[in-house]
């Protein structure tokens, strides 16, 4: 923010900011460098993993009955709509339909960015000294965020290459180098290659992070989007993220057919 | 360090030359030898950078690629170290045995060695502890000799996989399979290619990232609940403390791999039992001193000990996506079934 914050600017602001953001809470704690303190294990709590979109419920796979539907729920996209162009809607409804066998978090495939930080699962960041590390509970996801000089992704990788700065109190992060193989919900919404995420995260309490994600990809989308949503801190007192190494429980899926036959 | 697809139709040879080496785990109590810095004064005591609460920083990307062997050759006996003198010869020496990019073994022990240096980054010269071998005790630099029990799930662990490995995707080594790799321990015990660790450390946690297969061991260094002893994980329950200005990390819980009968370090052979104590001395800017010891009764006759020096280098770690680019896996039990169907075949043309 400017030094010289006028009234009618801060009211516009203001106007902008998600109505929990502006819960006065205490001055946020901060790490000896005199950063705020984002160490500690987070999760979102709400419905973006299924869809990004406002949706109501929806059955999923027969034989898991109430365990495999939907979750009805708020979207997560400012403005309500992702705003697609033309032929890449056509594909989001291909994928939609054919949902339940396409989606990659089904094979247990690293999930990408932004969708790690929204999935049903803990992860933990570690602020270090000249980088921070986000270690997620899904698939032993992992990124290092590097807050020194900004570097170009050597190549794509499914959770990209993110080069981090401190604007004010807010940590913002630049991911590129970001693969065209994940998906960013169970509902089939999709990016290419061309991906560039611009996530900006701040600690409005101890307990509470502001997460904003703006994403940008032309092949996909006629316009820059951005989803937004709070973060809680774990406060559990033994809070620890324990390992979900899901490969294992993908074999049977992915090499079932070629298991050797007990008749053999 | 750049990312290997590593995991292909070479696989299977791989996996049969590289039991040998799975099948070393490690540790030692004996002193901590000189090592030898780039430093002019040798002896000359370094100083490091400390955190906001006054521990060694031991930050950045590590690797622990090295010629040095797991266990001492037997001729060694217990000499421990190599003399600057003997180590350029040795090095050589050990370049050449290690190297698969050779033509003298014919075509089929040439196909055997495709996957070869090309892939391999095992690194180029010894530990710059200069031991002869990474145990470092026994003092013989071997592993101590099996309990019975030990050694009886070893031979039978070992039978059942010589009919059984390409059976299904299960009884396929953990790291083919992309759920655990040697790196990643513990004990972190170096394999063939990506034998890089970030560390970040943050006031109450030590993050270990291994860049094979990806996996992130977040040790807490406060007051922490363990694990009940039922829950396993491939890596493990840690916790640190610092003693003086080493980090030791208690690890048990380790699963070892119930489901496939085998596993990665220990083959599967261990049990609840199993415990390994880890000491993190960062002794110059560019070097950490790892030890580990195992602590194993059921499977072994005494707690056996490893040394790595950990080389910090200046290149970041990068994503090793093992699981989603793994082709070998399904190479490998395709290849099964295939021949499998050719042997059918014949057998019904002698009919």
């Amino acid at each position: 923010m400017p030094p010289k914050l006028t009234a009618a600017v801060a009211a516009t602001l203001l106007a902008t900011i998600p109505l929990y953001a502006q819960a006065p809470a205490g001055r946020p704690p901060r790490t000896a460098d005199g950063k705020p303190n984002l160490n500690g294990i987070w999760q979102a709590l709400n419905t973006a993993n299924w869809d990004l979109q406002t949706h109501g419920p929806s059955g999923g796979p027969p034989a898991l009955g109430a365990i495999g539907a939907t979750p009805p729920g708020l979207g997560v996209v400012e403005g309500g709509e992702i705003p697609y162009l033309p032929q890449a809607a056509e594909k989001k409804k291909q994928n939609f339909a054919s949902r339940w066998t396409v989606d990659p978090e089904i094979k247990c495939y690293l999930p990408g960015v932004p969708r790690a930080t929204y999935m049903p699962f803990p992860f933990q960041i570690l602020q270090g000294s000249d980088s921070i590390m986000i270690a997620y509970g899904y698939a032993d996801a992992v990124r290092t965020i590097n807050m020194g000089k900004p570097s170009d992704a050597p190549l794509d990788s499914w959770m990209g290459w993110s080069n981090g700065h401190w604007e004010g109190d807010t940590l913002v992060v630049d991911v590129t180098g970001l693969n065209d193989q994940t998906w960013f919900d169970r509902a089939g919404d999709f990016h290419s290659d061309a991906l560039h995420v611009v996530e900006r995260y701040k600690l409005l309490n101890k307990d509470l992070l502001d997460y904003e994600a703006t994403i940008e990809d032309p092949m996909v989308f006629s316009k820059p989007w951005k989803i937004n949503m709070p973060l809680y801190r774990h406060a559990e007192k033994n809070a620890r993220l324990m390992e979900f190494k899901c490969a294992e429980f993908t074999e049977e899926l992915l090499y079932g057919n070629l298991r050797k036959k007990a008749s053999q | 360090m750049i990312e290997r697809h590593l995991i292909h139709i070479g696989f299977l040879a791989l996996a049969a030359w590289l039991a040998p080496v799975c099948w070393t785990p490690t540790v030692a109590q004996t002193a901590t030898p000189a090592v030898r810095t780039k430093s002019k004064s040798p002896t000359a005591k370094w100083t490091p950078p400390r955190t906001a609460d006054g521990h060694p920083v031991f930050e950045g990307v590590w690797n622990s690629s090295s010629l040095t062997p797991l266990e001492r050759p037997v001729e060694l006996g217990s000499k421990e170290f190599y003399s600057e003198e003997e180590v350029a010869a040795y090095t050589q020496k050990r370049r050449k045995e290690m190297s698969r990019e050779r033509r003298d073994g014919g075509a089929e022990a040439d196909l055997g060695r495709a996957y070869n240096e090309e892939w391999y980054d095992r690194g180029t010269e010894i530990g710059r502890n200069r031991r002869t071998s990474r145990i470092v005790d026994p003092p013989n630099g071997r592993f101590p000799p099996m309990t019975p029990e030990g050694q009886k799930r070893f031979d039978e662990t070992r039978a059942w996989l010589d009919k059984h490995s390409t059976d299904a995707a299960e009884n396929q080594p953990l790291y083919v399979r992309c759920l655990e790799a040697s790196q990643a321990g513990p004990p972190m015990l170096p394999g063939n290619y990506n034998n890089n660790y970030q560390i970040v450390q943050t006031p109450g946690y030590f993050a270990i990232l291994s860049e094979q297969p990806h996996q992130t061991r977040i040790v807490p260094l406060t007051q922490h609940s363990p694990l009940p002893q039922d829950v396993k994980q491939w890596m493990g329950d840690s916790r640190g403390h610092w003693e003086g200005d080493t980090l030791v990390v208690e690890t048990s819980n380790l699963r070892f791999n119930d489901q496939s009968k085998f596993g990665n370090q220990y083959d599967g052979i261990a049990d609840d039992n199993l415990r390994v104590t880890e000491r993190f001395a960062r002794t110059a800017a560019d070097l950490i001193i790892y030890r580990a010891t195992i602590i194993d009764p059921t499977v072994y006759t005494k707690p056996w000990t490893i040394e790595l020096p950990l080389q910090k280098v200046t290149e970041p770690v990068y994503e090793y996506a093992c699981h989603e680019g793994n082709y070998g896996l399904a190479g490998i039990l395709s290849g099964a079934r295939a021949e499998e169907k050719k042997a059918a075949e014949q057998n019904l043309g002698h009919r």
